[in-house]
């Protein structure tokens, strides 16, 4: 059932494939992203409480959702790795960590940014917004370790623990808003299937949150080939692939070739 | 659309600074994370490209001096042949 799976589990495969799917995510994502953005900034109702600042919702509630979104990938990718040596996750939770980061710092800026009017201040240290800065740090220790080891394998087996012992953040900072008293609102969208929200603000929000996950995907995929290549450069196909994409002058091979004949 | 003129986009009902700052942050943030992205992939290429080029000179280098030995040994073959012949 699986097996039409197995030919992405080749570098060279998967190399090719995501480079086909870069064009096509990126073009969705413009097209959503340029329609959600103008429809949540230009066209969407006011709330009837919080007026104009409401329309920070559109980012910050894609961004969180897509960072921890993000941290599950990971933590599935760097599961997979450790049961079954698969090199390629180690690629892909390589790939993910940077953009979960920039997504990480995104919810929290657009919701500092939003405390201040709403709340009064810019950062308190509740639940909901320490745990987001926690993942933040999780984000960045798992960068760190990637980039620590020149092995590889080895740095992607010390990031893969950090990924899964860091999984406990998530139910914390999806469930903090109804543990613990806290400024933070509760959860509007997801609301046991039936979101609480008027229908001309879900719409935009719905295409910016497509819009925001394919543009996710399109970077995830971007970096996920620059590791691919990192990881297998002494692979004669990507060799080849080397010599025909370098925007280096090709001098010190003729230069070689010239002493040779002196 | 739900505002009367471009100021009153602009000052968002009075939230301007607050919503710009977030939509501005957030379009900085993601555009630096897209271009790093791009510009890394090509970096990668050339950093291969580099050791390759490097490993190709002092494959052709070795080789070089492997000839040059083979030569000397011939040519002192030939000299001892000749005193031998002499």
């Amino acid at each position: 059932m699986w097996k039409w799976l197995h030919p992405y589990a080749n570098p060279e495969v998967s190399y090719h494939f995501t480079g086909k799917l870069i064009p096509w995510l990126s073009a969705l994502a413009a097209i959503f992203l340029s329609i959600g953005l103008v429809w949540a900034l230009a066209f969407a109702p006011a709330d009837y409480q919080q007026g104009d600042s409401f329309r920070i919702f559109y980012i910050h509630v894609p961004a969180a959702s897509l960072s921890m979104g993000i941290y599950l990938g990971m933590a599935i990718a760097a599961f997979t790795s450790m049961v079954w040596q698969f090199k390629l996750a180690d690629a892909s939770a390589a790939a993910m960590a940077p953009v979960g980061a920039v997504f990480t710092a995104i919810a929290l800026i657009t919701g500092a940014a939003w405390g201040k009017p709403m709340w009064g201040t810019w950062w308190i240290w509740d639940a909901r917004l320490t745990s987001e800065l926690i993942l933040l740090f999780l984000y960045l220790g798992v960068i760190a370790l990637h980039s620590a080891f020149e092995d590889k394998n080895l740095a992607g087996k010390a990031a893969g623990i950090l990924t899964l012992v860091g999984v406990i953040n998530l139910p914390i900072i999806k469930y903090s808003v109804e543990w613990w008293n806290t400024l933070h609102q509760g959860s509007t969208v997801s609301k046991l299937g039936k979101p609480s929200m008027s229908v001309d603000m879900l719409w935009p929000f719905l295409f910016c949150f497509i819009g925001f996950a394919l543009l996710v995907a399109t970077i995830i995929c971007i970096r996920f080939r620059s590791e691919i290549l990192a990881r297998n450069s002494i692979r004669p196909w990507v060799r080849a692939l080397v010599l025909a994409q370098t925007t280096l002058p090709q001098v010190s091979l003729s230069q070689v070739k010239s002493t040779e004949n002196k | 659309m739900q505002f009367d003129s471009f100021s009153a986009f602009l000052d968002m009902g009075g939230y301007g600074f607050y919503v710009w700052l977030s939509f501005g942050v957030s379009a900085v943030l993601i555009l630096v994370l897209i271009v790093s992205s791009m510009i890394g992939h090509q970096q990668v290429i050339n950093n291969i490209a580099i050791r390759q080029q490097r490993e190709d000179k002092l494959r052709q280098v070795r080789k070089q001096g492997k000839n040059a030995k083979r030569n000397a040994n011939q040519v002192s073959t030939n000299k001892s042949a000749e005193k031998v012949a002499q």
